[in-house]
């Protein structure tokens, strides 16, 4: 079932910039064009894409909050920007860089007042706050002001928050920004639950690709406003050929490294960068470089979004 | 009709709901809330003892005197304090387009004029009502008071609320084109309110037409005042603008509403 139904979708902006001493130019951004894509209930898609290639003024218009310039839309069955207040029942928004939460006021308080705003079913109502307490090990924490919170307790409860009303669809914008390895992981463990068990559909920006790695089985690129990739995380590594690198210090300068699977990209000093395909695993390659030189220490860098969108175009 | 009383009646409990939040917030820092509520009490104090000092001087201002200007000062300070009250927090509506609050408050399932007034309720403002009420009552002591009388009063009343609530929407909107208007907003809202804490009779002819017909304070409490007073209009106009205050105020509530609608419209259109 299409839950998520985008045709043509476009989205100008008129800037005005300052030309001479009075003038003033007036000059039409397109944020969004041509943009095509349906997602349907249940899945979990990744919707990345470099600064300003379009990615929140797409969430915006799917949430009702900006009205397309032209094209079709349709968010579980409604149109979002002229049916706003139906469709904010029906799905949830986290937006990980600030927070919805009532600063001064215990957590508990937060979860009350968003039972009665969306008139939640008190007794739903209270064994969906007791299983997400749960799953995500909030229970010590109710009674805490918001303010008190750490970032990635206040990020729980935040993906708390926006889940007490049942929403078919949840909307998360960057939701692993700032968190450490641990939350990071026990965030996206929460996420696939959440998806494998209430099939709650999910649609995240990020710019951490393993985000998309553990979660995603499907991501949608976007860059200058369009589509340019939409299909499996393992295809657009394929098809970009993007590569993850091997940062290698070793105790002495050396020539570049040579080992089977990798490339050395760069020397600087004991430090050298080795660069291999990113669908390829890092075993081997670290344990050849450590069996014929001596290591001090070793670190893997994954490709940005940025490398993988350039890989996309230089692929193409 | 059915759905609107019932639209209304959530929007209501809406506000009440989210209200009660900020005041529960207000109630975390206990201390900051009592200075805030008294410093706004003695603020709100001085500005009439000022006007009394006045008086104290010159017996009479504009042909009125002490317990009649308390009347007109009162009935607007009633006006001004409830409307501030509910609804005052519209006037940080830019400040909402400008950190992205305002992007929350739209996936939300409440009102969005709702959410913007309901949003950092202070109860400290009751201390500039109950100030107002306390010179209402003083400056009642000038009337003869009818049945009449008191029902035109609760009218003007309930009219001044309604009229300044319309102000606040309406001039806070201009904030969706240029994010930073508070102050001219303010211009016309406590300015209105300052302008009406005075006799009618202090200003030229035009300032009196301005504020009749462009900007209509005066029917927050001048011509229904002049009926309480038993006084003729002294700028000879109508005396049946003492009762035309409620349609006044349906009038800019219209006004208001068209405001906030376009200038969310404007908001959802252009995302800035």
């Amino acid at each position: 079932m299409t839950l998520i139904d985008v045709r043509d979708l476009a989205r100008t902006f008129v800037v005005r910039k300052r030309s001479g001493r009075l003038g003033r130019t007036r000059t039409e951004v397109e944020a969004v064009r041509d943009l095509t894509f349906d997602i349907d209930a249940g899945e979990m898609v990744g919707y990345i894409g470099p600064n300003g290639a379009g990615k929140s003024t797409t969430i915006k218009m799917l949430t009702g909050i900006l009205v397309p310039t032209s094209g079709h839309l349709r968010v579980s069955g409604l149109e979002p920007s002229t049916q706003r207040t139906d469709l904010a029942r029906r799905i949830g928004v986290v937006f990980g860089q600030r927070t919805t939460l009532w600063w001064d006021l215990p957590l508990r308080d937060s979860f009350e007042l968003l039972q009665k705003i969306y008139r939640v079913d008190p007794v739903r109502h209270r064994r969906n706050l007791q299983e997400y307490v749960e799953l995500l090990d909030l229970g010590d924490l109710l009674d805490t002001p918001v303010r008190q919170l750490s970032l990635g307790q206040r990020m729980r409860g935040d993906i708390t928050a926006a889940l007490l009303h049942d929403p078919e669809i949840l909307y998360l914008d960057e939701p692993t920004i700032g968190l450490d390895v641990v939350s990071k992981g026990r965030l996206r463990e929460f996420l696939r639950t959440l998806n494998a068990e209430r099939g709650t559909t999910l649609m995240l920006t990020t710019h951490d690709l393993q985000d998309i790695e553990a979660l995603c089985d499907r991501v949608i690129v976007i860059d200058h406003g369009t589509a340019v990739f939409d299909g499996p995380l393992a295809d657009l590594h394929r098809r970009g050929g993007s590569r993850r690198t091997l940062v290698v210090d070793l105790v002495d300068e050396a020539p570049p490294i040579e080992v089977p699977g990798a490339s050395t990209r760069r020397v600087e000093g004991p430090r050298q960068w080795l660069s291999f395909p990113a669908g390829a695993s890092a075993a081997p390659i670290v344990s050849a470089v450590a069996a014929a030189y001596a290591v001090a220490d070793l670190s893997i860098q994954e490709p940005d979004i940025e490398d993988v969108i350039r890989d996309i175009y230089a692929g193409a | 009709m059915a759905e609107v009383t019932a639209a209304v009646r959530g929007a209501c409990q809406e506000y009440v709901w989210i209200a009660a939040m900020w005041v529960r917030s207000a109630l975390a820092y206990p201390w900051s809330f009592w200075i805030l509520v008294v410093g706004s009490a003695l603020i709100t104090l001085l500005d009439f003892v000022g006007l009394g000092l006045m008086f104290h001087t010159i017996p009479h201002l504009g042909g009125f005197g002490l317990r009649e200007v308390a009347l007109l000062y009162g009935a607007s300070g009633i006006g001004i304090g409830v409307a501030d009250l509910v609804i005052g927090s519209v006037e940080q509506v830019g400040l909402h387009v400008r950190t992205g609050t305002l992007d929350a408050m739209l996936t939300r399932p409440v009102p969005l004029l709702v959410q913007v007034c309901a949003d950092r309720f202070a109860v400290r403002r009751l201390g500039r009502i109950s100030q107002a009420l306390v010179v209402f009552a003083y400056g009642a002591g000038s009337v003869d008071w009818t049945l009449a009388k008191v029902g035109l009063a609760l009218v003007m009343v309930v009219s001044a609320c309604l009229i300044f609530f319309s102000f606040f929407v309406a001039f806070s909107c201009i904030q969706f084109w240029t994010v930073d208007s508070t102050e001219f907003a303010n211009a016309f809202t406590y300015g209105g309110n300052t302008m009406t804490q005075y006799p009618m009779t202090i200003f030229p002819r035009e300032v009196l037409k301005g504020l009749t017909f462009l900007i209509p304070v005066a029917f927050v409490n001048w011509y229904p005042c002049l009926f309480l007073l038993g006084r003729p209009d002294p700028f000879g106009l109508p005396g049946w603008f003492a009762f035309v205050s409620p349609v006044v105020a349906g009038l800019t509530l219209t006004v208001a509403g068209l405001a906030w609608t376009s200038g969310v419209r404007h908001y959802t259109s252009t995302g800035s």
